[in-house]
């Protein structure tokens, strides 16, 4: 499957495309495959998302997870930061990361 | 240290004013991304893993208390809480907004600090020995002659479109502290039988994915021509260096293929040609930076006594103080690599603590090394242990410079877009690990580097023990190299064999140290043992 993501114009955070809108959750992601270009460039064009591309992803336990290293890295925040990372009262839902 | 006058204020505050319509105008999608990324690269606004890094530019790593809170408050107010100091003496911020990013510049602004340059291809924040002005073996304090040209290298018309980005570094000693010659300029300023001062200059050095070290072109340039011959060198580079391939437009390319003696020609050529073009600045100009940097007033009889009776203080002072050149002082080293942290990175408190303590102790200066951690310059012996006492109590107290737990370290995959694996987890397993097992000081004098990707911010090519993060196949894989120096005994470190994973890398290090351990004589560093023995010993101990 394939995700479309990017980062919020205004405060560069990480954002995944949901089929009607724009989430810093990786769960909520849309498989955009066959539409990712036409999404991506009218988003961008709203100023909706910064610099978007699409990337190679799988379903696991139900949810899209990005099949690159550096995409799932994207996904959270900085593996050496946990209190930074999008879920930090929940360290363990970054094991599937690295 | 330097103030800006009234036309350094007046360009950094324009900048910031013309930043602020740019960002204004991206934000009400009156410029494209592809139209506004080469003018927030230009002040130094990265687009990066997470969000924009804004990375700010320390001019010879010099800064005064004001200047350190002043970064401290921009990373509570605009950042995280915290900052990360890099291997080209900056400081860098990983979670800006771009709705903000106009505001930390004026505040930048308004402590005579900015971020134009730190990115773009162009000429870079000049860097230069973090002792400068200190060490008890320099020939003149190198900064004046940095801080020259950086005002002749700041907004230069013809330079500010290079086929590269451009690095230059200044130093005034034999000892070399600045990776003087992986730089695309290196300068050293020397002093010849007569007593005149000039300067040498390195060209064509660099790391990256082509590691090169610069060759001298010229061993005595007169101080009263510097500029001149550092434009001829960037005009010469500037008109047939590669703009058709990325990966071959670093001067090191141009020199490497030129020859260096051909290069020099045409340096000499283009030199002579602008001897009476005047772009030399007056000798005034000079004569006026040089009095911002006179010596503070340092005290006659300051006593040379320590107390080392507490072993801890002891060994920090052992560990962390240099040699000044003044009686009764030292330069202290603040490591910010306590064992398991983050190499480079330190909290808006720490940041704090630092400024108070340059202010107590330092003649309220404070330098950032290239290594990433930060010297109060001038501190009288006689107060090196309430200094260590009070660094000790914020956890700033490692005595470790120069050992396997200094480690130099890339934000790599946690944090930067270019990279292809992570640097920071290796860096804290390592000093975990050597933590552990006590050799630490057993193993004295160990460089070790690494980079996540062939980029080589982390210096990995000039590691006596160097560590290259590379993606294999989706997974980080980490390579070895051993015998690198970015020292006056410059060498490049050269790749053991294959790779190893994250766990692997960790044993391979401490694999290599035994080595060492085994063969080292009296008196050899690990780099010694290196030179003296080649690979093929540790390559048996790593591959069997």
């Amino acid at each position: 499957m394939r995700l479309l993501t990017g980062n919020d114009l205004k405060t560069g955070v990480v954002t995944w495309w949901t089929g009607s809108d724009w989430s810093i959750h990786v769960e909520d992601a849309a498989d955009v495959t066959g539409s990712e270009d036409e999404t991506a460039r009218r988003e961008e064009a709203a100023r909706r998302v910064n610099a978007p591309y699409a990337i190679d992803a799988e379903m696991q336990d139900g949810v899209p997870r990005p099949t690159h290293i550096k995409e799932r890295v994207r996904t959270l925040g900085p593996t050496v930061r946990p209190d930074l990372t999008l879920k930090p009262a929940e360290p363990d839902l970054g094991n599937w990361v690295i | 240290m330097y103030k800006y006058d009234q036309y350094d204020q007046a360009m950094v505050d324009a900048r910031v004013e013309e930043f602020r319509d740019q960002a204004r105008r991206r934000l009400e999608g009156k410029l494209t991304e592809d139209q506004f990324k080469p003018l927030r690269l230009m002040n130094g606004l990265y687009l990066q893993l997470h969000a924009y890094m804004l990375r700010v530019a320390i001019p010879y790593g010099t800064l005064d208390s004001r200047q350190m809170h002043a970064l401290a408050d921009i990373a509570d107010k605009y950042d995280r809480g915290y900052g990360h100091f890099t291997t080209r003496q900056n400081i860098q911020y990983n979670w800006i907004k771009l709705e903000d990013a106009a505001d930390i510049l004026a505040d930048l602004s308004k402590v005579e600090m900015h971020a134009i340059q730190t990115s773009g291809n162009c000429i870079r924040n000049i860097s230069s020995d973090h002792f400068a002005g200190a060490a008890a073996d320099e020939v003149v304090d190198p900064r004046p002659y940095a801080e020259l040209l950086r005002q002749w290298s700041s907004f230069h018309p013809e330079f500010s479109y290079l086929p590269r980005k451009f690095k230059i570094a200044v130093i005034a000693s034999d000892t070399d502290r600045a990776a003087m010659r992986l730089h695309d300029i290196g300068i050293q300023i020397v002093q010849n039988d007569a007593g005149d001062l000039g300067a040498a200059f390195y060209v064509g050095g660099g790391m990256g994915r082509t590691p090169m070290i610069a060759p001298c072109i010229n061993a005595f340039v007169p101080l009263d021509r510097l500029v001149t011959y550092a434009e001829a060198c960037l005009r010469v580079y500037n008109r047939y260096g590669r703009r058709d391939n990325k990966y071959k437009a670093r001067i090191k390319i141009l020199v490497h293929e030129l020859g260096a003696e051909e290069y020099a020609r045409q340096v000499e050529e283009e030199f002579a040609h602008m001897l009476d073009q005047g772009v030399e600045p007056p000798f005034a100009e000079l004569e006026r930076i040089r009095t911002f940097f006179e010596d503070p007033l340092f005290e006659a009889d300051a006593s040379s006594d320590i107390d080392r009776s507490d072993p801890d203080f002891a060994l920090w002072v052992d560990r962390n103080t240099v040699a000044h050149k003044a009686d009764g002082y030292a330069s202290a080293v603040i490591s910010l690599k306590p064992v398991g942290g983050i190499p480079g990175d330190a909290t808006a408190e720490q940041m704090r603590l630092m400024a108070d303590l340059a202010k107590d102790y330092s003649f309220d200066e404070l330098r950032v090394m290239h290594t990433q951690n930060i010297v109060l310059p001038h501190v009288r012996k006689a107060d090196l242990h309430a200094l260590w006492t009070a660094l000790d109590e914020a956890g700033l107290g490692a005595p470790n410079l120069d050992t396997v737990e200094d480690i130099i370290a890339c934000p790599g995959l946690d944090y930067c877009s270019l990279a292809n694996a992570r640097s920071i987890p290796v860096a804290q397993r390592i000093s975990e690990r050597f933590a552990k097992t006590g050799k630490t000081e057993t193993l004295g004098q160990l460089k070790l580097k690494i980079s996540g990707c062939i980029n080589a911010c982390g210096h990995h090519h000039a590691g006596h023990i160097g560590i290259l993060g590379v993606d294999r196949k989706g997974v980080e894989n980490y390579q070895l190299l051993l015998g690198g120096s970015e020292a006056e005994d410059v060498s490049l470190a050269k790749i053991t064999g294959p790779g190893f994973d994250e766990h692997g890398i960790v044993d391979a290090v401490e694999t290599v140290t035994t080595v060492y351990e085994r063969e080292r004589e009296d008196g050899e560093r690990f780099l010694d043992t290196y030179r003296r023995i080649g690979m093929n010993p540790f390559k048996e101990a790593l591959y069997g």
